[in-house]
């Protein structure tokens, strides 16, 4: 019998994490390599831009210790890979060390994006767990913290960093927040809770340089001064060491519906890869959000045991403000109507259909407990190709888990 | 030695359903099953603090409202992350119509 592959992973985010789990699930029983950049063990992203800052609350572990020794997953942690030696199957580690491969994963995330204007070097980005703990050692009561993008996660920022007694602008390029992933009537109720919280947030805000980390100049406005200036306006694929390797890109890492690069040994998953996306007319998409990106993972680490089942997992992600979460599964873009539910929330949910009545995508915002349950339906219509009946999903008194019935037994 | 706590009627419940249920600083998950049996639970998520009865609920399975990890109600036991730690089952028993959970 052949050995079994020897499999690398580069990155401990979401993705990494997941696919070496999946593989020891799956009873793959060679080595697992997991190598990452930072030199603390992998942990949950997501509360970076929540409880970490609101509370100092440690991030909770993705894989500790007795879990990483009983999957036996050789975590090389404060580890930066040098380059991609594809003919030799080896990864060349900076320190100098050499790993080889017989299959590898990209699971390299994504790098926040510095604002291009002069001085933008000096805002501080938030992706890692230390740039979280350095931005929370700036927020004591009564300072004045100014956040460039009303994003997700400048947003996230805002409402966390409130609770600690600091006053917050937002400061917005684009007509309104929010423009990229959340429908409008969901970022509007959304910038209400912000207003009534008394953030203050600037829409239309070009700005033209940031002084020293401290001050934001805004054209034809007076100069912002805070303590303390983040910048959250995106980020981008880390591709570099793909790129050097010589690997296809396309907004991301491209891979096809296995997750596999232009090199057949060498897979890519998570928030650095875009993939044909099955459940989108195998549209190619690059997804920025924490619980797809483990999914994907999973997804890779059956690809590359030999498994043939292209990625169809839901896109889905939530964003905690205050008391409040946004909620959206499915991709709301591919849609052209929208149904309405009144859930009890400020805005309703949202059903998002194609002109053929499939549902693609359904959002809302609000405690989860107005509305999970109908999420967590519409999540397995959108992942079972569903043409839910309109007036079922509008319906505010009728319980959707007759449609998942009606689906499963059609 | 256990108690019995009264905690409601058995048809107050709906088949493949489940309702939260607190007692004293304490809060549970009653579900009912398909085929009629009855379940106990903790009601909060092992991941992060979220009331599993705000979730939904299809075969057994609960999914947490907040991250989607899963539980099989009648074990406890977790199925998907982020959660890694089974949920604490307790006893549960119908007489006389109303559901009766055992607490130690």
């Amino acid at each position: 019998m052949a050995e079994a592959p020897r499999i690398a992973i580069i990155g401990t985010g979401a993705a990494g994490v997941a696919a070496a789990k999946a593989l020891r699930k799956r009873g793959h029983d060679g080595a697992i390599v997991l190598i990452g950049a930072e030199s603390c063990p992998p942990y949950e992203r997501p509360p970076l831009s929540k409880a970490t800052i609101a509370e100092g609350a440690d991030p909770p572990t993705l894989l500790d210790e007795t879990k990483r020794t009983e999957l036996d997953i050789d975590l090389r942690l404060d580890t930066e890979i040098a380059a991609i030696d594809r003919d030799r199957q080896r990864l060349r580690l900076a320190a100098g060390d050499d790993i080889p491969y017989d299959r590898l994963l990209l699971a390299t995330g994504a790098i926040p994006r510095r604002l291009p204007v002069p001085g933008g070097e000096t805002c501080r980005l938030l992706r890692l767990r230390a740039d979280s703990e350095g931005i929370r050692a700036t927020l004591h009561d009564g300072a004045h913290v100014a956040i460039i993008g009303g994003g997700l996660i400048g947003l996230e920022l805002a409402a966390s960093a409130t609770r600690l007694g600091v006053r917050v602008t937002v400061i917005e390029a684009a007509p309104r927040i929010l423009g990229r992933a959340v429908p409008a009537p969901l970022a509007e109720a959304i910038e209400r809770r912000h207003l009534d919280a008394g953030i203050e947030i600037l829409t239309g805000a070009k700005i033209t340089h940031v002084e020293d980390g401290r001050v934001v100049h805004v054209d034809g406005r007076t100069p912002i001064e805070a303590e303390v200036v983040i910048a959250g306006i995106g980020i981008d694929p880390a591709t570099a060491l793909a790129e050097a390797a010589g690997l296809d890109l396309d907004n991301g890492i491209a891979t096809n519906a296995l997750h596999q690069t232009s090199d057949n040994a060498i897979f890519a998953a998570g928030d650095c890869a875009s993939i044909p996306h099955a459940l989108y007319d195998d549209a190619r998409i690059r997804l920025e959000c924490w619980t797809t990106a483990g999914d994907a993972g999973t997804s890779a680490a059956a690809a590359m045991l030999g498994d043939s089942e292209p990625f169809r997992a839901v896109p889905w992600f939530w964003s905690d403000q205050y008391d409040e979460t946004l909620q959206v599964a499915g991709l709301p873009d591919f849609a052209t109507e929208t149904i309405e539910r009144d859930v009890g929330t400020a805005a309703p949910m949202l059903f998002h259909l194609a002109r053929d009545g499939r549902l693609l995508a359904a959002s809302a915002f609000g405690p989860v407990s107005a509305y999970a349950k109908h999420m967590a339906v519409a999540e397995r219509l959108i992942g079972a190709n569903g043409h839910p009946d309109p007036s079922v999903l509008a319906d505010s008194q009728a319980n959707l888990k007759s449609l998942l019935r009606a689906a499963k037994s059609a | 030695m256990t108690q019995w706590i009264d905690a409601c009627a058995a048809d107050a419940i709906d088949k493949d359903d489940m309702i939260r249920f607190d007692h004293g600083d304490r809060t549970f998950v009653l579900f009912r099953s398909e085929d009629d049996r009855y379940f106990a639970t903790d009601g909060l998520c092992t991941h992060e603090e979220a009331h599993l009865a705000d979730g939904f609920v299809m075969d057994c399975v609960v999914e947490c409202p907040l991250h989607q990890a899963r539980f099989d109600l009648t074990t406890g036991k977790v199925l998907a992350e982020p959660a890694e730690e089974d949920l604490a089952t307790y006893p549960v028993r119908v007489e006389n119509g109303r559901v009766m959970l055992g607490l130690d």
